[in-house]
């Protein structure tokens, strides 16, 4: 005797895009709150303090975005492989072979000049990350492997070999065994903004965003990952070859998360070690879903994304633990992610149907 | 349409309700509030701010734990100060860099860094503020406005050695370590010589986990010891994880950072143990009096930041005697844990007859000594 039903929607709901995540944000702020009276704290002061520190001072602005950057670049790239339903869950995996290939030049190369270093570090970046998406990019496109198995566990790989080389190989000679490489030289870091710590990395971000923007808007490629997205067959009817657009894309996807890896380690840590990405590579995901796919939209929720992450800690200063940190991060992409359903479907109401 | 008017008329009284609950939670804060505004203000004599950020949630029960004790009692010790903490920041500096900046810019005087990969945050941080004094626990870089701290744990770690190679029946004891550093492996040699010291044919098998905290591998870890045949586990980790990994397969056990009976009631031998609250008091005593100076401390057990935590009930009288002998002794300044001779893994003579190790010399220890089963991953 089921009362409610979901049922799905003919026609989407006029400007569903702008009035769906903001009613989702309120339910969840909401529910947020009545977690947080509960357990005594006042939640319009946690709000208030999690905005502040996020988006309310030039300091915590400048932070939001060194958290966007990375998370802006992966999501890039995995939004291109969702346009044609290629499930890559492994930027995070893409993403740690990109800094690793940029720590090998950084590390191979010290006395490089910055216009050499940097550049070289760049193109290992993208071409290592390219390459990890492109390995499971193989089996899906000739034998139609499931890929967002073989992304995902090749995430485990990237980041066990990495802990392999700082745990060995890598490991700084004066770092008394800590598992780090030793830090970079000054060739090999990305200048960033005056005394902040937004690097270079963010004209990238943005570079990346206009390009996927002006390929799928205005080149015939950009054109046929709409169709290969839409219907397969479709596509292969009009002699697109398919085989080729999941490698393409596959490689760009990876490229994209690999950069992200290396303006991470070259702009922030300036040295590979554990725990260099704290999810970034699965973040994304969730930030191509709810932008949509669109890269400008991509840059925004990367920016309150970050300032969601950056935040968080923020809130530990007003008695808040940082288990209800995580729990109320973790309540607000439920309620935003669940809002998401009532794009495609509506409530429909049974009245007493025995 | 109708349907739609009923769903937003639920949110609309969802909201109501949610606004009301809330409104009673902030009820009760107004007062907190305002001393938490009131207070941040510089030069008027008022209470020093001192923070600590933490690399575990301060209910781990080991690590962090200790030094949130420690935390509370400098606040209750020093009544014109106010603390507060970070907990679960990661060692990378992309949020150890803020959340350090963070904490300055709330008003923050001293600054407790309580992980080693804090190290290099620290150091960048405290460049930028000369004027905020850094505290960082069990590195080895210093500045004008940063100083170290640690405690001679090999010496409680002998202690609770000695317990362990009294206990076990297989003479294999497993230890759970947590990073390849200087300061894990100093303190697995330290016990092993505790261990041979009563138990000459006894071997410490290690195993790493390359985490500091992580409850449920670090648990894995000592199951992973307790089959290859070891009946006590002695343990380098953060957490009482593989304590109560002992426990259950009813072998022994030795702690560290707490007193951790409570998680393993039959297992607990003893363990080493951190009283960071007397070095906290008077490091934040001499920033108060203006007699601090950057320095690179290191408490033995006589200064108290370090001693062994009390008997479990298996503890015989006979060990227990010899043990505290044998902590008079240290206490005494009559006996040094890493005295000569000492042999490494291979046999050969590392320290001779007659020598003892400096502090230098210990502090970049990357070398097991003999009696230890296990390896340090080498480039």
């Amino acid at each position: 005797m089921r009362l409610i039903t979901l049922e799905k929607r003919m026609s989407p709901i006029p400007m569903a895009g702008m009035v769906i995540p903001v009613i989702s944000i309120a339910l969840a702020l909401l529910a947020g709150g009545v977690f947080l009276a509960l357990s005594g704290k006042n939640p319009l002061e946690i709000y208030f303090t999690l905005f502040q520190s996020a988006f309310g001072s030039s300091y915590g602005f400048s932070e939001t975005v060194v958290k966007a950057i990375p998370l802006a670049l992966c999501a890039l790239g995995v939004s291109l492989a969702f346009r044609v339903q290629l499930w890559n869950i492994g930027a995070e995996g893409q993403f740690y072979m990109g800094a690793m290939a940029a720590t090998w030049v950084a590390l191979t190369y010290p006395e490089g000049s910055r216009w050499v270093v940097l550049p070289a570090m760049f193109l290992a970046a993208a071409m290592a990350g390219g390459l990890w998406g492109l390995l499971p990019a193989i089996p899906r496109a000739f034998w139609k492997v499931n890929e967002t198995i073989t992304t995902l566990m090749l995430n485990y790989i990237a980041i066990f070999w990495v802990d392999f080389l700082i745990y060995g190989p890598w490991k700084d000679p004066n770092g008394y065994n800590f598992p780090l490489t030793a830090p970079f030289e000054l060739g090999a870091t990305l200048p960033s903004f005056g005394t902040s710590r937004v690097h270079y990395g963010l004209i990238l971000a943005l570079i990346a965003a206009l390009l996927v923007y002006i390929i799928l808007k205005y080149t015939v490629w950009g054109y046929q990952l709409k169709v290969v997205g839409e219907s397969q067959r479709a596509a292969k009817y009009a002699g697109m070859s398919i085989v080729k657009t999941i490698l393409l894309v596959m490689l760009i996807s990876g490229a994209l998360a690999g950069i992200a890896g290396m303006t991470e380690v070259a702009g922030i840590t300036q040295r590979l070690q554990q725990g260099l990405s704290p999810g970034y590579g699965y973040s994304a995901i969730i930030i191509a879903w709810l932008a949509r796919l669109n890269p400008w939209a991509i840059l925004l929720v990367s920016f309150l994304f970050g300032g969601l992450l950056s935040g968080g800690f923020s809130l530990q200063s007003m008695g808040l633990p940082a288990a209800s940190v995580y729990m109320l991060q973790g309540l607000i992409l439920f309620f935003i992610l669940g809002g998401e359903i009532f794009n495609s479907y509506r409530l429909k109401w049974i009245g007493g149907r025995s | 349409m109708m349907k739609m008017k009923k769903l937003f008329g639920l949110a609309a009284m969802l909201v109501v309700m949610a606004l009301v609950v809330a409104g009673c939670g902030g009820g009760q804060t107004p007062a907190s509030t305002d001393k938490k505004e009131d207070a941040p203000k510089e030069g008027t004599g008022e209470k020093l701010k001192v923070a600590y950020i933490y690399v575990g949630p301060v209910g781990d029960a080991g690590w962090t734990y200790a030094h949130d004790q420690g935390r509370q009692y400098l606040e209750k010790e020093l009544p014109n100060i106010e603390t507060s903490f970070v907990e679960s920041v990661p060692e990378t500096p992309a949020d150890a860099e803020r959340v350090l900046t963070d904490l300055v810019n709330k008003g923050n005087k001293v600054i407790f860094a309580t992980s080693f990969g804090y190290m290099d945050s620290v150091l960048k941080v405290a460049k930028k503020y000369p004027d905020v004094i850094f505290l960082h626990c069990s590195g080895y870089k210093t500045d004008k406005n940063v100083g170290t701290y640690f405690g001679r744990m090999y010496q409680p770690r002998f202690l609770s050695g000695m317990a362990a190679g009294k206990q076990t029946k297989s003479n294999t004891i497993g230890f759970v370590a947590a990073m390849p550093i200087p300061e894990v492996v100093w303190g697995i040699n330290s016990f092993t010589l505790g261990v041979k010291s009563v138990n000459p044919t006894a071997k410490v098998k290690v195993v790493w986990t390359n985490t500091w905290y992580d409850p449920a591998k670090e648990k894995d870890a000592a199951k992973s010891l307790l089959d290859a045949g070891a009946d006590v586990i002695a343990m380098h980790q953060d957490t009482p994880g593989p304590m109560q990994a002992a426990e259950e397969k009813g072998a022994f056990s030795v702690g560290y950072n707490t007193d951790m009976r409570q998680f393993a009631p039959k297992a607990v031998l003893t363990g080493p143990v951190w009283n960071w609250g007397p070095y906290y008091v008077n490091t934040v005593k001499a920033v108060i009096d203006g007699t601090w100076k950057s320095e690179q401390y290191f408490g033995s057990m006589a200064d108290g930041i370090i001693d062994l935590a009390p008997y479990g009930d298996m503890v015989s009288e006979d060990v227990r005697k010899l043990v505290d002998e044998k902590k008079q002794a240290i206490l005494d300044g009559k006996f040094e844990v890493f005295a000569g001779p000492i042999k490494d893994q291979s046999g050969a003579v590392k320290v001779p007859e007659g020598k003892t190790m400096t502090d230098e010399e210990v502090l970049n220890m990357m070398w097991f000594v003999e009696g230890v089963d296990g390896s340090i991953p080498k480039k």
